[in-house]
């Protein structure tokens, strides 16, 4: 990489980079029970965007993700990346959950090239171990590659369930409240981890949360959710200059915008 | 003590607070019982026993037909230790015993393990297939014995037919629920990676639920014992059974006694075959066993 292109990325970020998520009139209805969850639902992923959903519990964030990752199919509405209308699992998408849901019998090591297994069998992933050792490398647990998961502290799982997620090389990472099991302290410092390792993969993201904080820290766009049924009911862009570093949530303007987004929230909470 | 230390208390005690510089460590005590070594609670309990039928027949409370002294059914547990380690006859019906449990436990295993997956794995088999089992399995098995002797006669075939009838029932259940016991976000993260339902099964669902079938296999264990030796009460042949009837029509008690004593070792050893390939396996879940064994 030469001086220039390194200035480039730094500085001269095109304004408006070209859409990989696009999501129109999206509706979710569970027929189970007939819940409507999901109500007409818009938005679109920009390459490299760091975007966050937040609301409260039921609103429909994890439904949305499900959607989204071709997990379960929506009622209504299109959902297309990069081009493709999803009608399935993707391999150029990659997912987090709350819990890590590593495989307990597998070693770290096992666990992140699992995807390759499932996908093009065993000798395949014979073949990425070495990519798996540079992604447990990237994530600060380069001796932990032939621990099994009972040994690992809750960080440490997830930070191994980030790696499996990475293995594939997903052009879009969507996370369902990854760290929300972990301590305050674990949770800011893989949040810092996170956003670097969107920035150098300049990844696209998005992140369901129920932190406010964690939300505006993390995120180039903020899409405030309210339930019953479950829609979109505000768009925020975050304009902290990167990278975002845990000392500004001690500023004005961050704490004016997590006023602005509890304000939005409680609101729907008293209505 | 230093001057600086002894200042230093005397400030702390004008607060209201008194060190002395004493740790305060206390020690928990388990309560007795709690602490007996485990192979002195053993043979405690061993002696214990062993001293309570010593006084009762010795007194004559029960009679020797009923229940024989230890010292007789000990005699008889060489006489009869003797004779299986010197091949005679009841080491060919131990044999027999043997190969009529090894061969129920394994169709049990193979069947039951093969319903459990239908059940488990399939709504028809849930919907359909379920239901009938438990209609089956509220059933009396034992009754089926005479079934089974029609059949297939009086060789060692209608035995194994029964012991396996009995002990399916438990692996098919825990099969079943094995299936049931992975989590939404473990199916998720199968489906996300594009895993097939075969893929699914094998890799997922199966080894998550090895320990609940496991517990079926210990059920099973005990359940196919149960049934070869039921099966050669009622249906003769050359078996332990065959010969614990025998003598007990004779009045021989102490025989019985003593052949029900190798019998249970036959099933102990079946059991902890079963434990030692679960710890074996399922390496990855150290849950408390009750004693290690159950
Ligand atoms: N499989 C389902 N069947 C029926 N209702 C569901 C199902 N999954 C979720 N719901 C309902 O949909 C709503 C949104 O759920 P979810 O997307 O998990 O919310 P969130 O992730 O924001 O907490 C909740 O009210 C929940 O009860
Ligand atoms: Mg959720």
């Amino acid at each position: 990489m030469t001086d220039q292109s390194l200035h480039d990325t730094a500085t001269a970020k095109p304004a408006v980079e070209r859409p990989v998520f696009q999501i129109s009139r999206l509706s979710k209805i569970y027929q189970r029970n007939r819940f409507t969850a999901l109500s007409d639902v818009n938005l679109t992923l920009r390459k490299g965007e760091f975007a966050s959903v937040i609301g409260s519990s039921g609103c429909g964030k994890s439904t949305l993700l499900k959607i989204m990752a071709g997990l379960m199919p929506p009622s209504s509405g299109r959902v297309v990346l990069d081009g493709r209308p999803v009608m399935g699992p993707r391999e150029d998408i990659g997912m987090m959950f709350q819990q890590a849901t590593l495989l307990p019998w597998k070693t770290a090591l096992e666990n992140i090239v699992l995807p390759i297994e499932i996908r093009e069998g065993k000798a395949a992933a014979r073949r990425y171990r070495d990519r798996a050792q540079d992604l447990l490398d990237l994530v600060g647990l380069a001796r932990a590659a032939d621990v099994y998961p009972s040994e690992l502290s809750g960080g440490m799982a997830q930070r191994v369930s980030i790696c499996r997620m990475l293995i594939s090389d997903p052009s879009v990472l969507l996370l369902d409240e990854p760290f929300s099991a972990l301590d305050e302290l674990t949770r800011d410092f893989m949040n810092m981890e996170l956003q670097r390792i969107c920035m150098e993969r300049r990844a696209t993201a998005f992140l369901v949360t129920h932190s406010i904080p964690e939300a505006v820290i993390l995120s180039d766009k903020i899409y405030v959710m309210q339930s019953n049924p479950g829609h979109v009911a505000e768009v925020i862009d975050i304009d902290l200059p990167r990278p975002r570093t845990l000392e500004m949530i001690n500023t004005a303007k961050f704490g004016a915008i997590v006023g602005h987004i509890r304000g939005k929230l409680e609101k729907e909470a008293k209505a | 003590m230093s001057t600086q230390a002894k200042m230093q208390t005397r400030a702390a005690s004008a607060d209201g607070f008194q060190d002395d510089g004493a740790d305060t460590v206390w020690i928990e005590q388990d309560p007795f019982i709690d602490r007996i070594p485990r192979w002195v609670a053993m043979l405690g309990l061993f002696v214990a026993i062993v001293g309570l039928w010593q006084v009762v027949t010795a007194l004559d409370i029960v009679s020797p037909i009923v229940l024989p002294s230890p010292a007789e059914t000990w005699a008889d547990i060489l006489f009869v230790g003797n004779n299986l380690l010197t091949g005679g006859h009841m080491l060919d019906a131990l044999i027999t015993t043997s190969l009529t449990v090894l061969y129920g436990f394994a169709i049990a295993v193979a069947l039951g393990f093969s319903l459990g997956v239908l059940v488990g794995e399939t709504k028809f088999g849930e919907r359909a297939v379920m239901p009938y089992l438990v209609a089956i399995d509220t059933m009396p098995k034992v009754a089926f014995a005479p079934l089974f002797i029609a059949w297939l006669g009086f060789g060692i075939s209608s035995k194994v037919a029964l012991a396996a009838f009995i002990a399916t029932f438990p692996v098919v259940v825990s099969t079943a629920a094995g299936l049931y016991a992975v989590s939404e976000n473990e199916r998720f993260l199968f489906k996300s990676m594009g895993a097939s339902r075969l893929q699914t099964l094998v890799r997922l669902k199966l080894p998550i639920g090895l320990p609940y079938f496991f517990t079926g296999l210990k059920i099973a264990s005990v359940g196919v014992m149960a049934g070869a030796i039921t099966g050669e009460f009622l249906g003769g042949g050359e078996g332990f059974g065959a010969l614990i009837r025998i003598s007990a029509s004779q009045l021989n008690t102490p025989r019985v006694f003593s052949l029900i004593i190798y019998l249970s070792f036959l099933g102990l050893a079946l059991y902890l075959t079963v434990v030692w390939l679960q710890a074996r396996l399922i390496f990855w879940n150290k849950t408390d066993k009750i004693g290690g064994i159950a």
